[in-house]
């Protein structure tokens, strides 16, 4: 179906991020929407030796009801959390997330951060791309029109350190003004960050400073570090100047207990 | 005092009620507006696009309006569809109505209106160019003034003088129900049914619009899912565009309008600068208050004079001060028109003064609660418009009573140790003690002439007429309580009248916290005329009135019993509105709030952890009503001090829908703890005050006076974002 509309089609996950903009969006598009609540086997999620599997359609709260998810993968847990209410979670797709390419999604960080890899499908094949290479600019991504994200895999590694962190607008079902997953494995830190770039994105510098015991003796050496990791802006839910200070104090004071060489150090005067 | 059960509660628990939306009209079409694109010009043009059939469509423009193109209100300038010339962006010009609303929705996008631009006022702050003059000489819609005493001689020998400059945001009203309303002709009168606060003010402004007599308009709310204001002024435009849209096309029209189109076009709370300037003595005693207040009163009139006059009244708050000087302004802008939100003008002006006091407190180095203690009126002082209040309040015990149950000096000192231990939290604490004045504002009400009727039904019971709307803060069973009180009958023997123009007479709007105070006292007043009526005395109660009802009716069975009452001002109330001097008010309520709040100065986003609300209504009616008006009106006034902020584009809201638009969650609300202290008003129904208002003008300067206490920076301006705040604390 999705060949025959010639690329023209809306895929319908959770719908959550269409009924918001409805009816209005349906006039924009005024196309085809596909829904693709019927196919079954896109909801389940499972459990393999090397990765956790999402399916297309598994949803937020799937994700949250799993204790295994809850005891291995703690951060995908927290970001489900923080999205809207139940009411969304239990709608709300981790594929349709990822698909509806907001910088501001909060389970994309969370996938990311622990090195995801999605699967493209389409009638030609399949096609698996990391998620941190997913994304080329604003709402700009590695997927073609005819192409459906069918699964997720999230690897079974271990990390020493996982957590979420939403600012919202409020304290609950709030859209993100800044979010950041921290993540530590064998891999290596992950830093990813959400709303301070046109989309969610690894910080890279702030990773590698990181794995290199870098001094961060400041809140300020974070600042300059983001500074070639993020491209915030002024939008109607916040200011760059926002995003970037407050992703850098929400940053160090995570990282200051878990890390000797962040925060003041030791036998400085 | 029993609190009775709300009277229409199950029917909306259980979603039995029936909205406007939800009536279905046989043959009805839907109703929409086309809209100005731009702040201000001339229009040019009006295309039509070829994406749809105009032949299956009715089109509504200036040149279909049967009598003025105005909306009554206070003055005539706005219209109901502008013709040559528009002056903010969403101002309707066409309308268009199909039996299918998705079809109007497609009509919409295929009407490009185009306008040559002029100079437009999108800052009221700013002196406007003569390009930019649309009002008068000076864009000015109302200028007052109070005066008292000699300010100038009092500030020159004042121990110390204190200026401060205050800002408060506009404020959307967030009813749950969105503005609707269905219109048709029903044997040659027009029926318009929606939602709405003042079916009179909607009659009036038909009647005008569409040159008919009351004779030939007839306006029925319908249950109404919340106000707050936005119901007051509003819903007249959107009624004389469904009549209009109705009247051409000869079948009934349903316009509701979707949240985005909600928030977009219709009023807000008006945005205010107020500049302080306060002469104290070496005690600590207010000696001066010279107080400038600004309101934007958006690109027309609509209620912004009597918004500015309620302001400025309220602006030296509920202190004793011998020399005060209040000069106001509402100035025009090319935004979408300001208008009544509950409050009315007195949050904004109290917000300053609140503020202000804080900062006079710490500038003299006296606690704020002190600083309060001392100045607050006491019975026989007067108010800045020379106002004597004797109504026997202790309001210093109002204050006593708030600081005690909230443990405000102990809080104070916990903060200071909190607060050097943690690493990034900041707790501090705030108090604001304020007043809201009950019912319209000086001769209002003897303006009004309020009229109630109470009626022996011929089973006996006994009905209240009232244009008086049920918009979710209890009317109905305040009300109710209210007659079976004075006639010693069950609740279940009153019938409330649904507001239908065609059978209640005009007991005014339902605005001003005059609900229960005014009207409450006209339906007691209509209880004792229908006794009269029956030839009972005052101890005739119960069945021996309903015997006599029965007895009417059998003796005159084509003649209702009527009891009427028609408002008199109480004894003593004088108001010159030429200077500006008397009672402003038949009677004022009392309060003193404080607020807790938690600062993360890793996110600059404040939480308020403890609210406790002391005030003083009069007789509380039903406690659990009460209670929920204090509740909702913190809350309300906690999204307007920390996180409700409307994002200018062009003068309309780029912000306009609730995703972006934020106001508080549960979860950003905590306990709130409320007492009232109770001194029967004697003019009041059951000696009940003005509730409705009253919350919403103490917590926001509570909650900023918490985030000052807590950072030692000096904020003024709301909403307080975090945004604002890390703005402040990074770069003063």
């Amino acid at each position: 179906m999705l060949s025959e509309a010639g690329g023209q089609a809306t895929l319908l996950g959770g719908t959550t991020d269409l009924f918001v903009h409805w009816p209005e969006r349906m006039l924009d598009a005024d196309g085809v929407f596909i829904d693709l609540s019927g196919v079954g086997a896109l909801r389940a999620h499972r459990w393999e030796d090397e990765a956790l599997v999402l399916g297309g359609l598994t949803t937020f709260w799937d994700i949250i009801q799993d204790e295994r998810a809850d005891r291995e993968m703690p951060v995908l847990v927290q970001a489900a959390r923080t999205v809207g209410a139940v009411q969304i979670q239990t709608r709300g797709t981790w594929a349709g997330n990822i698909a509806n390419a907001s910088p501001a999604a909060d389970g994309v960080a969370a996938l990311m951060v622990r090195d995801a890899v999605v699967e493209l499908t389409s009638c030609d094949g399949i096609e698996t791309i990391r998620l941190d290479e997913f994304y080329l600019g604003y709402k700009q991504m590695r997927l073609r029109r005819d192409q459906i994200i069918t699964s997720i895999r999230v690897p079974r590694q271990s990390c020493s350190v996982e957590r979420f962190i939403k600012v919202g607008t409020r304290q609950a079902q709030a859209i993100s003004k800044i979010g950041v997953a921290i993540a530590q494995s064998q891999a290596g830190w992950r830093i990813v960050a959400n709303s301070v770039a046109p989309a969610v994105c690894r910080c890279r510098t702030v990773e590698r400073a990181l794995d290199d015991r870098v001094p961060l003796p400041h809140v300020d050496a974070l600042v300059e570090l983001l500074g070639s990791d993020v491209s915030p802006i002024d939008d109607i839910r916040s200011t760059a100047a926002y995003r970037r200070g407050v992703l850098a104090r929400v940053l160090y004071h995570e990282l200051a207990p878990l890390c000797e060489w962040v925060g003041p150090q030791r036998g400085a005067s | 005092m029993r609190s009775s059960r709300r009277r229409e509660g199950i029917s909306k628990l259980t979603g039995q009620e029936r909205y406007v939306d939800d009536l279905t009209v046989e043959g009805c079409w839907w109703g929409m507006t086309a809209r100005s694109p731009v702040a201000r010009g001339r229009i040019r043009e009006i295309r039509f696009g070829r994406g749809v059939d105009w032949s299956e469509f009715v089109v509504v423009d200036h040149r279909d309006i049967p009598g003025a193109n105005q909306v009554r209100l206070i003055e005539l300038d706005q219209p109901v569809l502008a013709s040559d010339r528009v002056r903010h962006v969403h101002e309707p010009v066409v309308l268009v109505a199909h039996r299918s609303r998705q079809m109007c929705r497609r009509a919409i996008r295929e009407i490009e209106i185009v306008v040559d631009p002029e100079p437009a006022v999108l800052d009221y702050r700013i002196k406007p160019t003569p390009e930019q003059i649309q009002y008068g000489p000076d864009n000015v819609f109302k200028h007052l003034r109070i005066e008292k005493g000699d300010v100038d001689r009092a500030l020159a020998s004042a121990a110390h003088v204190i200026e401060g400059v205050y800002e408060t945001g506009a404020q959307e009203h967030v009813y749950l129900e969105p503005q609707g309303m269905i219109a048709g002709e029903e044997d040659g009168v027009l029926v318009v049914r929606g939602s709405m606060q003042c079916p009179y003010y909607v009659l009036n402004a038909l009647m005008h619009a569409l040159g008919r007599d009351e004779s030939h308009v007839r306006v029925v709310q319908t249950p109404t899912g919340g106000g707050f204001g936005g119901k007051e002024d509003f819903p007249s435009n959107l009624a004389v565009h469904a009549a209009l849209l109705a009247l051409k096309s000869g079948r009934p029209i349903k316009m509701i309008y979707d949240r985005s189109e909600d928030m977009g076009s219709t009023t807000k709370r008006h945005p205010s600068l107020v500049r302080h300037r306060s002469g104290v003595d070496s005690q600590g005693r207010l000696v001066a208050q010279d107080i400038e207040m600004t309101i934007d009163g958006g690109a027309y009139v609509t209620l912004s004079p009597v918004v500015l006059s309620r302001g400025i009244i309220h602006a030296a708050g509920p202190y004793a001060c011998e020399n005060v000087r209040i000069v106001g302004r509402a100035v025009l802008s090319n935004s979408v028109p300001f208008g009544a939100f509950r409050g009315f003008g007195a949050p904004q002006s109290q917000f300053a003064n609140e503020r202000h006091m804080d900062r006079i407190a710490r500038t003299i180095g006296m606690d704020p609660a002190e600083l309060r203690r001392r100045n607050l009126i006491r019975d026989g002082q007067t108010t800045s418009t020379g106002q004597v209040i004797s109504d026997g309040t202790d309001r210093v015990e109002v204050l006593e009573r708030a600081l005690c149950r909230s443990g405000y000096a102990q809080k104070k000192e916990e903060c200071v140790s909190f607060n050097a231990a943690h690493p990034y939290l900041r707790r501090g604490v705030g108090l604001a003690a304020f007043y809201h004045g009950s019912g319209f504002t000086g001769s209002g009400e003897v303006y009004l002439s309020s009229c109630v009727d109470v009626a022996g039904l011929e089973d006996g019971r006994i009905e209240i007429r009232t244009a008086n709307t049920e918009i979710g803060q209890g009317t109905l069973t305040i009300f109710a309580t209210i007659a079976a009180e004075r006639l010693g009958l069950d609740e279940s023997q009153i019938v409330i009248a649904e507001p239908d123009t065609a059978r209640v007479p005009n007991s005014g709007p339902t605005v001003a916290s005059r609900t229960a105070m005014v009207v409450g006292r006209l339906i007691e007043r209509a209880c004792d005329d229908l006794r009269r009526t029956l030839g009972l005395s005052e101890a005739d109660t119960g069945q021996r009135l309903r015997d006599a009802i029965m007895k009417w009716w059998a003796e005159h069975p084509d003649t209702e019993p009527v009891g009427h009452a028609r408002y008199e001002s109480p004894p003593g109330v004088l108001w010159d509105d030429q200077t500006y001097r008397g009672d402003a008010y038949a009677a004022f309520a009392w309060a003193t709030h404080v607020a807790e709040v938690e600062v993360d100065l890793r996110t600059f986003a404040t939480r308020v952890v403890g609210f406790w609300a002391v005030q003083e209504v009069g007789r509380v009616i039903n406690q659990t009503l009460a209670r929920g008006q204090i509740q909702g009106g913190v809350v309300q006034a906690i999204g307007w001090a920390l996180m409700e902020d409307c994002v200018w584009d062009d003068g309309a809201m780029a912000n306009a829908q609730l995703t972006n638009y934020i106001i508080p969650t549960a979860c950003d609300v905590p306990s709130i703890d409320v007492e009232f202290l109770e001194n029967p008003y004697p003019h009041g129904a059951m000696g009940a005050k003005g509730i409705g208002e009253l919350p919403m003008d103490g917590p926001a300067p509570a909650i900023v006076n918490a985030v000052v206490d807590a950072l030692g920076v000096e904020a003024s301006a709301i909403p307080l974002t975090p945004e604002r705040l890390m703005e402040l604390v990074t770069h003063g």
